[in-house]
């Protein structure tokens, strides 16, 4: 997830860390999901993703745990 | 008490009369105890605001150092209920000591702080991921009310939710609701007032094959359902009230059966939200509203811009300093006149050591924590404002990779700035910082930030030793160094931070990842519910220690070793009226002479072997005891000490320090004792006010001790380096 460009969409395919797939887990990061890189902060991390096909919210996280994301 | 009236008007799912029983039987003669919990930023504090108004009390939950507030909420004219609001989670598997409250709250049915029910706060607009922690709760077999928050939001959104159909998905009450308008307060109070059953759905079993070592867990400890026996599985190391033969129980069953507690996590996750996917499918439809972008992203481009962005931000934070440095200046000073005034009336009409006791040691202790109350409440008047409207999100956004750097958060920056104005509403703004150990660290580091209180201090000692001398023109050369100590003071909090970023271990892992909330107006009546509150929690927390360090200085200060201080004063006398001093130079020389035969005085001798290294005697001793009043006492303890008389400016202060001669008749004012003198100013922790704040955002004495000897070593180091080396 850590590569997408900014506006980009793509799916979660699978969470790397099993501990912080809990997390992502529980804050709806679900494999299935569609997210799209919404913005980056001015020194490049943190990161805001919008989660769900719906728009249906948005998350702010550092790129170090966007890296466990991986999409499809 | 727990409503014998409830009969009438059954509202909702889930009511009954058996529970009712059940309830009273729980609680003979008790309120009704209601736990509110929810997701962060879905409205929970606002719910809680709105069912207890001022009503609210907060105390300690038992062994963490997290505050339990709860309230009292009058739901019919007859019924009463005490709601307890728990802190934001996710999830009911706990992430951190904070969240690590609810659960104990939950596993534990025998215990007197068991709620009869549960309320969860539930974001409409964004049912799917609320509503795992709602589901978690029901499985868990307590009595639910779900308060289906932010209607308008969802509407916006053009989510359209069928309550009934939900309501018959969930199997418990709901009520949809606005808490920050009080939109449906009176359905849920209603609806509160009635004794609910558990609900009756269940939306996940765990594998057929954790079932044989659940049922043993469930047997052994006789818990009423199966998903509580499996968070014994998960979390017995951390339950307290286990035993550790229950612990070890637990332990060889989990290895029996090979319990792979983060699969089985996991799993469980993935699940309920199919389960909440099949839900919503059935109860909420959304017609997507072709909208234009949403005004939260065109404002977040402006708000976190690079250049803007940042711009912004500090002109917020100027303002805010402007706010706690200057405006609060007004209302502290009419509060210091009115403690004088009060003081000087009693003075003036009574006598006796107790009436000093009174005056100069009580009141003067009240005084010294009633001054801070405008600083806190213009503070948290600013950050509350911030958190509500949801930029402090952006904030710690913006700031977040500078400040990791440091082992700091990107919330750290409003206490740090804020602590150039006072430490003390800066260290309660690190109430903010939701992890722990970034906290903690803030807390520990903002006090090396120059406060206001330094300023008379460093415009003292700089006046004179730093020539009033032009540099290249435009700058001055007192203004640098002012500039320096405050400099010095930034980066010795830096520094400090990242070492203890270093030295600090936690077993509790720091995850950044949050919701990034949309722009919202601010509720006035939460911004002042947070300043009523900080100030309450202040005044009867930190204002205790406050008074009694106040209390014992001015015990130091007043009295001596028997007789001494009456020995001092007579020959203090008799030399006065054989160098016929006038009455004034008398009283000045009196004061002076009782100061040094006190206990103060005596303690400053005893401190001057181990203070001669740094350059100082024994009259710079004693201020040192009293500047842990606070540091600004310092000029006025010098004035006493050398006898400048009742109405001393900074300037006669200055006067006299410069006219101090050493035992070789050289100005015993150098250069490398000013500095010195300086340098530990900068660095030193004297402010009982600090360290009472800081025991009580940490709970306990740990920190606040570490706290004032790593400042004062600091300190003290500093100086000895400096000393020696300009000497």
């Amino acid at each position: 997830m850590k590569d997408l460009q900014l506006g980009e969409s793509g799916t979660i395919c699978c969470l790397k860390d099993p501990e912080m797939a809990l997390k992502l887990l529980e804050m709806g990061c679900i494999p299935g999901t569609q997210v799209r890189l919404n913005s980056r902060a001015p020194l490049g991390c943190p990161i805001t993703v919008v989660v769900g096909d719906m728009a249906d919210y948005t998350l702010s996280l550092r790129v170090s745990e966007a890296a466990t994301i991986f999409l499809k | 008490m727990a409503g014998g009236q409830l009969l009438s008007g059954r509202a909702g799912a889930g009511v009954s009369a058996a529970g009712l029983e059940n309830a009273a039987l729980r609680h003979p003669g008790a309120l009704t105890r209601i736990a509110l919990v929810g997701n962060p930023n879905s409205g929970k504090s606002s719910l809680f605001n709105q069912l207890t108004g001022l009503n609210q009390k907060v105390g300690n939950f038992p062994g963490v150092t997290v505050d339990r507030k709860t309230g009292i909420s009058q739901l019919t004219s007859q019924h009463r209920a005490e709601i307890i609001d728990l802190p934001g989670t996710y999830s009911l598997y706990p992430k951190s000591l904070d969240e690590k409250v609810i659960t104990d709250l939950f596993y534990d049915k025998t215990s007197n702080q068991y709620p009869d029910f549960v309320v969860v706060t539930v974001d409409a607009s964004n049912l799917r991921r609320n509503l795992l922690l709602f589901t978690q709760l029901a499985d868990m077999g307590l009595p639910t009310v779900l308060a289906l928050n932010m209607m308008d939001v969802a509407e916006q959104h053009g989510v359209k939710i069928d309550i009934a159909a939900l309501q018959q998905e969930l199997g418990v009450p709901i009520i949809p609701m606005n808490a920050r308008k009080g939109v449906g307060i009176a359905a849920l109070k209603i609806v509160m007032a009635q004794t609910l059953d558990a609900p009756t759905v269940q939306f996940y079993s765990p594998e057929e094959s954790l079932l044989p070592m659940i049922r043993q867990i469930r047997y052994y400890f006789n818990l009423h359902n199966d998903y509580l026996a499996l968070h014994y599985a998960h979390q017995y190391r951390h339950i307290n009230f286990l035993t550790p033969d229950e612990r070890a129980y637990v332990q060889e069953l989990t290895e029996q059966y090979q319990f792979k507690p983060l699969e089985q996590q996991a799993q469980e996750t993935i699940s309920r939200y199919q389960r909440i996917n099949e839900v919503l499918l059935n109860c909420v439809s959304v017609t997507r509203t072709e909208q234009n972008e949403p005004y939260s992203n065109r404002l977040d481009r402006v708000l976190t811009h690079k250049v803007w962005g940042y711009l912004i931000f500090f002109s917020v934070l100027f303002l805010m300093f402007q706010a706690v440095f200057a405006w609060a200046s007004y209302p502290m000073d009419l509060i210091d006149q009115g403690v004088a005034w009060i003081n000087g009336l009693i003075q003036t009409n009574f006598d006796g050591p107790l009436i000093n006791l009174l005056t100069e040691g009580v009141l003067a202790g009240l005084g010294g924590v009633l001054i801070f109350i405008p600083q806190i409440a213009l503070l948290f008047a600013f950050i509350a404002v911030l958190e509500e409207t949801g930029y402090m999100a952006r904030v710690t956004f913006m700031m977040d990779r500078i400040m990791r750097r440091f082992g700091l958060n990107g919330k750290s920056i409003v206490p740090l700035i804020s602590g150039v104005a006072c430490a003390v509403p800066a260290i309660m703004s690190a109430r903010t910082i939701e992890n722990r150990k970034d906290r903690l660290i803030t807390i520990f580091v903002t006090p090396l930030m120059s406060c206001s209180a330094r300023i008379p201090v460093y415009t003292v000692l700089i006046g004179l030793v730093v020539p009033d001398a032009p540099v290249l023109g435009v700058f001055n050369l007192r203004g640098i160094a002012l500039m320096g100590l405050y400099l010095l003071g930034f980066f010795a909090a830096i520094l400090s931070a990242w070492a203890m970023k270093l030295l600090l271990k936690t077993q509790e892992r720091s995850y950044f990842i949050m919701e990034f909330p949309v722009y919202r107006w601010p509720r006035w009546k939460n911004v002042g519910i947070t300043i009523v509150e900080k100030v309450k929690a202040f005044v009867f927390q930190a204002g205790k220690v406050i008074l009694a360090i106040s209390i014992l200085l001015w015990v130091l200060a007043t009295y001596g070793p028997p007789g001494r201080i009456e020995q001092a004063e007579t020959a203090a006398r008799t030399e006065a009226t054989a160098q016929r001093l006038s009455p004034e130079e008398t009283e000045a020389r009196v004061a002076s002479e009782r100061l040094e035969n006190s206990y103060a005085g005596v303690f400053g001798h005893v401190l001057e072997p181990a203070i001669r290294p740094l350059g100082f005697d024994w009259k710079i001793g004693i201020s040192l005891i009293t500047s842990f009043a606070a540091r600004e006492v310092f000029v006025g303890t010098m004035s006493t000490i050398y006898s400048v008389g009742q109405e001393a400016d900074q300037q006669t202060v200055q006067q006299k320090l410069a006219a101090e001669k050493d035992a070789d008749g050289q100005p015993f004012f150098t250069p490398a004792r000013a500095f010195s003198l300086l340098v530990f100013y900068v660095f030193a922790m004297q402010c009982m006010s600090t360290l009472a704040a800081t025991y009580r955002e940490t709970k306990g004495w740990k920190w606040p001790i570490l706290q004032a000897l790593y400042m004062t070593g600091l300190a003290y180091v500093s100086s000895l380096v400096v000393y020696q080396l300009m000497q």
